[in-house]
């Protein structure tokens, strides 16, 4: 049993909480989804199961709502409004994706209750109408994209909007269950996915506020105030890796030469000697590097050495063998790669999940974190529509 | 002696972490909780000036403060934390570590795999000293398989975990994250993983270890692309995608990012459904009957962009923003850091609290986007100079006198 175990929350169907429901979930609290008469717009998202649309087919609802158990309430009607108080009652948190008072929760003293909007409660703006891309467009998109600013900046994809405000949620009721453990007393989190976006981002916010710097993109690379040395091989396979930093003491050159014998191309890499050059340099610093003119060239044969094995490794073997000698390095695989790779696989990283209405097992992404008392769990798939509508008891 | 460094209480008044975690992928985590009232204690090695979390010296500096007191983003990411330093090479820097750990709620650490163990700090260690501890661990691949000795930060975690490939532009290299996105969310992860052990310890008294990989939580960000591969045999390594601008996930069109009239500016629209696209259409002076459903539009979505972008591209960026949304259309500026620090919601929801620094006074800081109706964050001290808090923390918490004080700091061991 997870950490929340025995918490009861109440979901109402959004997606700007789904993520955060499904985090509550597999840390071990009771989730109910409650979703609107033919099911939440969620199951509208696709893709779907064979391609095939059906509210019951789309692995967007099946990834967001693992582990939860699902009912059906009309909340425009009294008797659903009834059904939604019924279950709040009993419940310790309320997670909404509305500004409060959309749904006419009643609250209880001890009740958490949580709201993500695009804005915080109080904005006005929280009213209009919002995605994604909306929420990310000011703060992450200015960051991200390629050195050439005639292409458009990036939106990272999967919907990492939705996911940091959830991230927030997820800890702003935390937080709350911790103080109402000392006060007795519930009280409502406000969050601002806006506001979410805005912080995350690392010295786009800090190095503008604290210091004056204004940065802009550069391809697969932090942004920046001035234009960095790229960090992405393209390696033999055609597949990408990110190359870490150049090395900067004399140990770090030895570990780079180390890996470069470990390949077997030891003796083809022409700037070896300056490589072995380095490996007597102590630490590297700006300063000595813009004055001496060999610390450059020592410093563009680690460089150089980085291209030559991605001319001649797979981008896994880049990876895999650069880390081994103790250079960091990253293959950049797609998402579902990571489902084959020995060390996730290692780990149990995937999760095989039943789907016996469909008689298939499938295979989910597995858990952030691991708990050695209070294991972390993916207990069920997602919930067909009203699937537990027992649990909305009688008026 | 409770509170956070400012003395206020807040929600977390009542807990205390001894904090070893640094950076961003640790101190983003503590941060949280130092907001909201948390003592949080951050132990710092005095022989290498604390350097090991390099943003204590990395550009941007404050007011060109070139020592290890003059990285903004230590500034930053440490606000509201108290900050000691202890040699853990000498017995005694070992003994009072001991001494903080028996009276804290929580350690947490994010060292690469096996460092706090060949402390003598594990988690078995410390559990002995206290056996309720919660410890909290955030590393690149976590603690065990075989890649646990291999060395990460943000834009290896997000390369390894499919973040970076998932954000581009198709048939190009990957776009990535331009910032720590990982590091960012890694300290999120592991605040929901300290917060729920903390809370589970309030509730049962059990403590426990949580070993977090910041590959296996990137990895946990990318679902239903993972679910159309494993489901549909469909990956996302494929020829024309990503394409990270448009969303496949739910399916919309237009949705994507488009060029204003002046330089390098840029907005987002997107339309949700056909109603969406009924009221954008005649704005953009658009009747292509083909694209009155959303799968005309998701089939032609390469000439749908670029009619979108002739009529953005002739607009100022902030004219066209303005249009959209009067069309009741999603719509959003490309704001750069220097417009969103004075952007109106930002400023009424306090999002950029000021924050007194030791030396470099007040500046503005990353606020929380979370406000708590009760018992809400506050955030007035910027992150401490190295040691700032030795004498409040060592003599005010664990009993160390003034004299023995001198002696620590004469002999090397704060």
């Amino acid at each position: 049993m997870g950490p929340l175990a025995g918490t009861r929350v109440v979901e109402i169907a959004h997606e700007r909480v789904a993520w955060a429901g499904k985090l509550l979930a597999e840390l071990g609290a009771d989730v109910v989804v409650v979703e609107p008469p033919g099911g939440s717009v969620q199951r509208s998202y696709g893709p779907f199961v064979d391609d095939v649309p059906d509210p019951e087919r789309s692995l967007w609802w099946w990834h967001y709502h693992t582990s939860k158990q699902g009912v059906v309430l009309d909340l425009t009607t009294p008797e659903g409004r009834a059904g939604l108080h019924r279950l709040v009652a009993t419940a310790d948190v309320v997670l909404e994706g509305e500004v409060p008072g959309t749904f006419a929760v009643t609250g209880h003293d001890r009740l958490v209750h949580c709201s993500v909007t695009p804005f915080g409660s109080d904005d006005p703006r929280s009213v209009e109408p919002s995605v994604d891309l909306t929420i990310l467009a000011a703060g992450p998109v200015w960051m991200c994209g390629y050195d050439d600013h005639s292409l458009p900046p990036v939106r990272g994809g999967g919907n990492q909007g939705f996911h940091t405000a959830s991230h927030f949620a997820v800890m702003g009721v935390l937080t709350a269950l911790l103080a109402r453990e000392v006060t007795g007393a519930g009280q409502h989190v406000d969050v601002s996915a806006f506001a979410a976006a805005n912080v995350t981002t690392e010295v786009g916010t800090y190095g503008w506020l604290i210091a004056g710097m204004e940065v802009f993109r550069q391809t697969g690379r932090h942004a920046g105030a001035t234009l960095s040395m790229p960090t992405q091989l393209r390696c033999a396979d055609g597949r990408y890796v990110n190359s870490g930093l150049v090395p900067r003491s004399g140990k770090d050159f030895s570990l780079m030469l180390q890996w470069l014998d470990s390949t077997g191309f030891g003796q083809e890499f022409p700037l070896r000697f300056l490589m072995e050059l380095g490996t007597e340099k102590g630490i590297i610093k700006g300063a000595d590097f813009l004055e001496d003119p060999m610390l450059q060239e020592i410093v563009a044969s680690a460089r150089e050495l980085q291209a030559f094995l991605a001319e001649r490794l797979s981008a896994y073997e880049f990876f895999r063998t650069a880390q081994q000698h103790g250079v960091t390095a990253g293959v950049i695989y797609s998402p579902e790669e990571v489902l084959e790779d020995p060390h996730f696989v290692a780990r149990g990283w995937p999760v095989r999940v039943e789907h016996e209405e469909l008689g298939r097992t499938v295979t989910y992404p597995g858990q952030p974190y691991r708990f050695t008392a209070t294991p972390w769990e993916l207990r069920s798939r997602a919930p067909r529509i009203g699937e537990h509508q027992h649990l909305v008891g009688e008026a | 002696m409770e509170g956070n460094a400012s003395g206020h209480r807040g929600a977390l008044g009542h807990l205390r972490i001894c904090d070893l975690s640094g950076q961003l992928a640790g101190a983003g985590a503590t941060r949280f909780l130092a907001a909201f009232g948390a003592q949080v204690v951050r132990i710092e090695d005095p022989v290498t000036l604390g350097l090991w979390d390099i943003v204590r010296q990395m550009p941007p500096l404050i007011d060109g403060d070139r020592t290890h007191d003059g990285g903004s983003g230590f500034l930053n990411h440490n606000v509201e934390k108290l900050g000691i330093t202890l040699n853990l090479r000498t017995e005694r820097g070992k003994e009072l570590l001991r001494d903080l750990v028996r009276v804290s709620d929580a350690v947490t650490e994010n060292f690469a795999a096996g460092v706090m163990e060949r402390l003598g700090f594990g988690y078995e260690d410390l559990k002995a000293l206290k056996p309720d501890i919660v410890y909290v661990s955030n590393c690149g691949f976590g603690h065990t398989g075989p890649y646990s000795r291999f060395k990460s930060w943000g834009p290896i975690a997000q390369a390894v975990s499919g973040m970076t490939f998932q954000s581009g532009l198709p048939d190009r290299e990957p776009a990535g994250w331009g910032y720590s996105y990982m590091d960012h969310t890694g300290a999120y992860m592991m605040g929901i993983a300290l917060l729920s052990a903390l809370y589970h310890r309030a509730r049962t008294g059990e403590g426990q270890w949580v070993d977090l990989s910041c590959t296996e939580a990137g990895a946990s960000l990318n679902g239903p692309a993972i679910l159309d591969a494993t489901v549909n045999g469909r990956p996302l390594r494929r020829p024309g995608m990503p394409n990270s601008n448009r969303s496949a996930s739910p399916a919309m069109a237009p949705h994507g990012v488009y060029p204003a009239a002046e330089d390098d500016a840029w907005l987002v629209l997107a339309c949700r459904d056909d109603d969406d696209w009924a009221r954008l259409a005649p704005v953009l002076g658009l009747d292509e009957p083909g694209w009155s459903s959303s799968a005309g539009r998701l089939a032609d979505q390469d000439r749908l962009d670029a009619s979108l972008a002739a009529w953005t591209r002739s607009r100022p960026r902030d004219a066209a923003v303005a249009a959209v949304r009067g069309a009741g259309v999603p719509v959003a500026p490309v704001l750069r850091p220097s417009e969103r620090s004075e952007e109106p919601s930002n400023l009424a929801w306090g999002l950029w609290p000021t924050a007194v620094h030791a030396r470099h006074g007040a500046r503005r800081v990353d606020g929380v986007p979370v406000h708590l109706s009760a018992t809400d964050w506050r955030i007035e001290r910027a992150g401490p100079m190295l040691g700032q808090d030795n004498e409040r923390v060592l003599c005010g918490l664990l009993g160390v006198s003034a004299d023995e004080l001198e002696e620590l700091r004469a002999t090397g061991v704060i």
